[in-house]
């Protein structure tokens, strides 16, 4: 089995935002689109153009319906990749080595040469975020686009994850969240940014940052006053418009 | 390096070169920055420097790549062989191709050009192909704005010389409050995410009204789950809250808009000076004056009493119509489904956010009339609203109606408000009235679409009939804008009001979803006369790939791939301007296409010089442009405008006017595809009423003089048809339609029911349903996207709570779907975030079998289905030996979002119900894999 570093000299991974989200998949293809072209083998695609087509995604979006015990449903969207854990169980069972953590950054990535396809973590993921690419038979996940965040050949503003750089909504950050003054860790900290089910104890890196309050104007309480009438009919609307003219600059008033 | 972590190249070669061009993955046309790799496609991403997307990309975007590729592609001309619809064609060559059409158009160019419809539909190039039509001399020409959003275009300009989306947007920067109607997932894409995004980082609200609450509903804060075709009931009601209560921009309503101006007490029309200017009454001196004389202070609660008769402004009338209880929340509620209380609620927020959150943005500007303001203030509150309020036959008044809502709180073209994109704001007055009337071998007069200002300007022959196919610009739909092309085929089938020769299409799926009746349509489309020949004898149609359009042409010209081509996204067109910037792009051939396929542009050049249209030759009889390239850079439609604004002049450094450059397209490329322009300081607000932004435009030839104006809450256009229906004036209505002219023109904005309410019985087809398209799919010809289809390659109907539970529905099951006209068998979902008297399902999801290369046991044809079969292009026969159009009865848009149905729980059947027989594809089907990788 495989063992994970002690500690990382860094903690690179994503913070993302339930409240912005808006559910339009625009993360998942550009994240296709790059590590189809990028690191290790392309992601493939079975029955593209057929019945139950089925590719390899290493970002996908889910939708959820939220029905509060009063009020109207909502929906969220929940983009989820690989949540680069501290305790990375996926990590711990690997046979061959082939699945490890970085040192340098806390990266969680495969070795695709030592890979074997067993399977044994994606069973031991708990968030299922690893793919068998069917085409290739070697485990693929998210690399946090290692390829490109540290890409010389990129300009330094294009050294992010694909998925963040193509975000319409400004829902995804990236950065490291060892350091508690980046914006990352300070965006955690300010919007009560949470670990995706704790329980698990994989102190996963990546952070979710919870939706705002929804629909708090059906709860009359934690309103100002509702708008006073000035009149009723027309002519009084009249009366008091003409008042109203003359208090306005150039006016008599 | 730890022990045992591999060597990774942490910085691989990106590509070869980035490529910089325009996407056409949908119609917001963001900038791309394409990677090459041994000359082939590798990644593509949003171009940073862009003004629509600034960097970023949607999933249609990235999924550029799979367009590229797909299997779907058409790869040469073919020429119908079997009947239509069989998808029987023999591929042949462009020469052959293009005699045939030459020989078919030349003909009727010739003879009688009215009977070529040309119509094309997800156009980005409509300034270039009307000017073809116009050249040809035929009356029939539109692009798919009729059966999309014209009622929110027309709207717009009506009442304030622009609307939403490619004529403005909010000032994100500043806004605190955003009401976004019936926009779950479309137009525009990017930039109306990053704004939400943006604002929602400044600490901004967002209210979504849409009974569907997925996309941009899904992050609103709060969420207004409305019945649908109820907008303007709504809108309305709060139009009397804040009238009732006096929250109004009473400074902004003088200065700005025609609510001071007098109303003509007997004829409804607008008191004029000789010059034509409206007429106020000045505050000051308490006497008329034209509303732009200098230190005039439009005096909104005056009255005028001249020859006995007392003349009212167009505010009195306003508060006579709206503090009317009809519209008080209380008597709304059950009609809207949004109770009183949340009615008031919203009404007091915008009031709040517009007069209480008010700023001044410390900069000095002058108004038209020459006064100088050291500050402008700010209302932070905006709108945006797209088809879903649109694509009702309310439609038209209910945008005009949120456009008077937004001009009430004084938030339009103010920081913090709604915000004109350059060539925008532009009055009626500035847009060209419509022209219709073709002569053998002649151009038309004009363009074909413009804005009516009154009955002269319908497009009637003199005994009354329709002058165009689409019967726009008659009585039926005064003021059809951008024509009615979800009547062409139906019109040209029933041959009234004639019969045309040849239909001619572009991108438009008119045999599926783009259709109103989709399975009547195709009977039409196949319908053949006693002699054995078709009813509608010739129809040609140029795509870019095997769509379900194909199969029921006689002659297809396959077009390329959005990579392969020139295009400009030209200001003489649909622009991609920014509230701070005038700005125009290109398209250039990244790649070469790996087919025998022509750019529908250049193609249409040819056929242009081929046919012998004046324009298309020089002098000598020579073409007078190579190709449609040639044409971007060398034709001006004004001297010194052509289609691209950049790099023109000698030197290639002026933008707007300036002599033709023909290094204008390696200018473009070197600057990322695309050019821009931007406002000055002072003139980045208030452009309508605004000298240096007045001046500016004229300045880089948007207009040719500077053009104020007053907002129009009052549209007089409107008043002269109603006056007309009225008995007034030569040009007379049929007497049929004048009851429902003098109800529906009112010039001030009205609710009514949609009109399909009117003809089914409500109690029995008790539920609305609606489509949308999801945002990896909006707008996009590309719905068989080997990567999109795997996010949405199912559509079933989504069903609320409340109908789920009465029919006792579960996971899995099927309904039966009925509407008056038509009935379909389709898998069911259930949603509660939704109105409970709602159903919806995505849209063009569906396919044909035996299209797009898909295979026949494809989701898509076996479980995806098309609501438009229960949709007709006629509202049922109401017994009065007439056929009315279901269609917006003031602009002609298609009114999709009307449609009422019942819904039983169905067995469930071996695929949906109808399921149409297989058409023979005639490309390959696409592989069964896919590990695409183009880099070694």
């Amino acid at each position: 089995m495989t063992d994970l570093p002690t500690k990382t000299d860094r903690t690179l991974g994503l913070v993302i935002d339930l409240d912005t989200c808006v559910g339009c998949h625009a993360c998942v293809i550009s994240c296709k689109g790059w590590n189809t072209e990028n690191y290790g083998a392309p992601l493939s695609d079975q029955r593209p153009y057929g019945t139950e087509p089925m590719g390899t995604f290493l970002n996908r979006v889910h939708s959820y319906e939220v029905q509060p015990e009063q009020g109207n449903a909502q929906t969220v969207h929940f983009p989820k990749s690989c949540l680069h854990c501290e305790n990375a169980p996926c990590v711990t069972v690997c046979p061959t080595g082939a699945s490890y953590k970085r040192v340098e950054d806390g990266i969680v990535l495969v070795n695709e040469d030592h890979c074997i396809g067993c399977g044994l973590c994606a069973w031991a993921c708990p968030y299922g975020a690893r793919e068998l690419d069917q085409a290739e038979g070697v485990m693929k996940k998210c690399t946090l686009c290692v390829d490109r965040i540290y890409n010389e050949n990129l300009p330094e503003e294009d050294q992010i994850p694909s998925c963040v750089r193509t975000c319409p909504a400004g829902a995804r950050h990236f950065g490291d969240l060892s350091d508690p003054n980046s914006d990352v860790s300070q965006l955690v900290e300010s919007r009560g940014g949470f670990d995706l089910m704790p329980e698990m104890g994989t102190l996963p890196v990546n952070k979710y940052l919870p939706p705002r309050l929804k629909d708090s104007w059906d709860d009359q309480s934690l309103l100002a006053p509702l708008l006073e009438p000035v009149a009723e009919e027309p002519q009084g609307f009249l009366g008091w418009l003409d008042k109203t003219l003359d208090k306005l600059p150039g006016g008599t008033a | 390096m730890a022990d045992g972590q591999p060597q990774l190249d942490l910085s691989p070669k990106v590509s070869d070169e980035i490529r910089k061009t325009t996407c056409y993955m949908c119609a917001c046309r963001c900038g791309i920055n394409v990677h090459m790799k041994d000359g082939k496609v590798a990644y593509i991403e949003g171009n940073r420097d862009h003004p629509v997307n600034k960097g970023v990309l949607c999933a249609k975007g990235s999924a550029g790549i799979m367009q590229v590729n797909a299997p779907s592609r058409l790869k040469k001309p073919l020429k119908r062989v079997g009947p239509r619809g069989s998808g029987e064609y023999e591929e042949i060559s462009w020469e052959e191709a293009m005699s045939t059409a030459v020989g078919w158009l030349t003909e009727l160019h010739e003879t009688a050009p009215h009977k070529l419809a040309f119509f094309t539909g997800r156009d980005q190039s409509q300034s270039f192909t009307s000017f073809w039509a116009q050249h040809f001399g035929t009356p029939n020409y539109a692009a798919h704005g009729g059966f999309c959003s014209v009622n929110m275009a027309a709207a717009g300009i009506y009442t304030m010389g622009g609307a939403f989306w490619e004529f403005g947007q909010p000032d994100w920067d500043h806004t605190k409050l955003f009401m976004i109607f019936g926009v779950a997932e479309d137009h525009d894409s990017n930039p109306i995410k990053a704004g939400i995004g943006k604002i929602k980082a400044n600490g901004a609200k967002v209210i979504g009204v849409n009974p569907v609450r997925s996309g941009y509903n899904a992050v609103a804060d709060e969420w207004v789950g409305i019945t649908p075709g109820t907008d303007g009931l709504f809108v309305l009601a709060l139009i009397h809250e804040l009238m009732k209560a006096g929250k109004i921009d009473l400074h902004y309503l003088a200065q700005y808009t025609n609510a001071a101006v007098l109303v003509d007490a007997e004829t409804g029309l607008l008191l004029r000076d000789e010059d034509g200017k409206q007429l106020v009454i000045d505050r000051t001196t308490g006497k008329p004056a034209p509303f732009d004389q200098k230190g005039v202070r439009p005096d909104l609660s005056a009255t005028y009493r001249q020859a006995g008769v007392t003349h009212r402004t167009v505010m009195h009338l306003m508060a006579e119509k709206y503090l009317d209880p009809q519209y008080a929340p209380e008597n709304v509620a059950e009609k809207t489904g949004i109770s009183a209380q949340k009615i008031k609620t919203i009404a007091a927020e915008l009031a709040r956010v517009a007069f209480d959150e008010a700023f001044e943005l410390d900069q000095e500007w002058t108004d038209f009339r020459g006064e100088t303001h050291k500050t402008m203030t700010g209302r932070p509150v905006s709108f945006h609203a797209m088809r879903g309020i649109s694509a009702h036959s309310n439609g038209f008044q209910t945008c005009r109606a949120l456009h008077v809502l937004q001009i009430l709180l004084g938030t339009v073209e103010v920081p913090g408000g709604f915000r004109f994109k350059p060539p925008y704001p532009k009055p009626v007055e500035a847009h060209p009235t419509p022209h219709g009337y073709g002569r053998p071998g002649k151009p038309l007069a004009g363009p074909h679409l413009g804005f009516p200002r009154g009955p002269e300007d319908l497009q009637l022959n003199e005994d009354g009939s329709a002058c165009r196919i689409d019967k726009a610009f008659t009585w039926e739909n005064p003021m059809s804008v951008h024509g009615l092309m979800h009547m062409v085929i139906s019109n040209a089938h029933a041959q009234d009001p004639y019969p045309i020769d040849t239909l001619f299409m572009y991108m438009a799926n008119m045999s599926w979803n783009s259709s109103m009746n989709t399975s009547g349509v195709i009977k039409m489309l196949t319908d053949r006369n006693d002699d054995g020949g078709y009813r509608i004898p010739r129809i040609i149609y140029s795509d870019a790939y095997s769509s379900e359009m194909v199969a029921y042409a006689d002659l297809i010209l396959p077009d390329t791939t959005y990579l392969e081509r020139h295009d400009c996204i030209s200001l003489l067109d649909r622009p991609i301007c920014e509230a701070d910037g005038a700005a125009d792009a290109i398209r250039w051939p990244v790649i070469e296409p790996d087919r025998d396929v022509r750019g529908f542009q250049s193609v249409l050049i040819e056929l242009g010089a081929r046919i012998g249209l004046p324009h298309f030759l020089n002098e000598d009889g020579t073409p007078k442009w190579k190709d449609y390239a040639d044409y971007i850079v060398n034709h001006e439609r004004r001297p010194g405008v052509g289609p691209l604004a950049g790099f023109r002049g000698e030197d290639g450094d002026q933008f707007g006017r300036g002599t033709v450059n023909p290094e204008q397209l390696d200018k473009y490329i070197e600057n990322g595809g695309f050019a821009i322009e931007h406002v000055p300081d002072a003139a980045r607000y208030m452009k309508p009423w605004n000298q240096d932004y007045q001046d500016w435009a004229v300045k880089i030839g948007l207009f040719d003089a500077p053009q104020p104006y007053l907002f129009q809450l009052y549209v007089e256009p409107m008043r002269k048809f109603q006056r007309a229906a009225e008995g007034h004036g030569d040009i007379q209505p049929p007497d049929h339609m004048r009851d429902r002219l003098k109800e529906v023109m009112d010039p001030l904005p009205i609710w009514y029911a949609p009109l399909e309410d009117s003809s089914v019985d409500p109690d029995e087809f008790d539920v609305h349903a609606l489509t949308q398209r999801p945002m990896a799919m909006y707008h996009s010809w590309g719905t068989q996207n080997a990567w999109l289809r795997q996010l949405h390659g199912e559509n079933p109907l989504y069903l609320p709570t409340k109908l789920w539970e009465k029919h006792g529905f579960a996971e899995g099951d099927w309904a039966r779907v009925t509407s008056v006209h038509g009935e379909i068998t389709v898998p069911v979902a259930h949603q509660a975030a939704l109105n409970e008297n709602t159903v919806w399902t995505w849209n063009a999801i569906g396919k044909r079998k035996g299209t797009w290369a898909l295979s026949e046991d494809a989701p898509e044809s076996n479980k995806g289905f098309l609501l438009n079969h229960l949709i007709h292009e006629l509202l049922p026969p109401k017994g009065d030996g007439l056929r009315w159009a279901n269609s917006d009865p003031i602009t002609g848009q298609a009114a999709w979002f009307d449609l009422r149905v019942k819904i039983e729980k169905a067995d469930p059947p071996t695929e949906s119900q109808p399921a149409l027989d297989p058409i023979k594809s005639p490309v390959p089907q696409g592989p069964d894999h896919l590990e695409w990788k183009v880099g070694k």
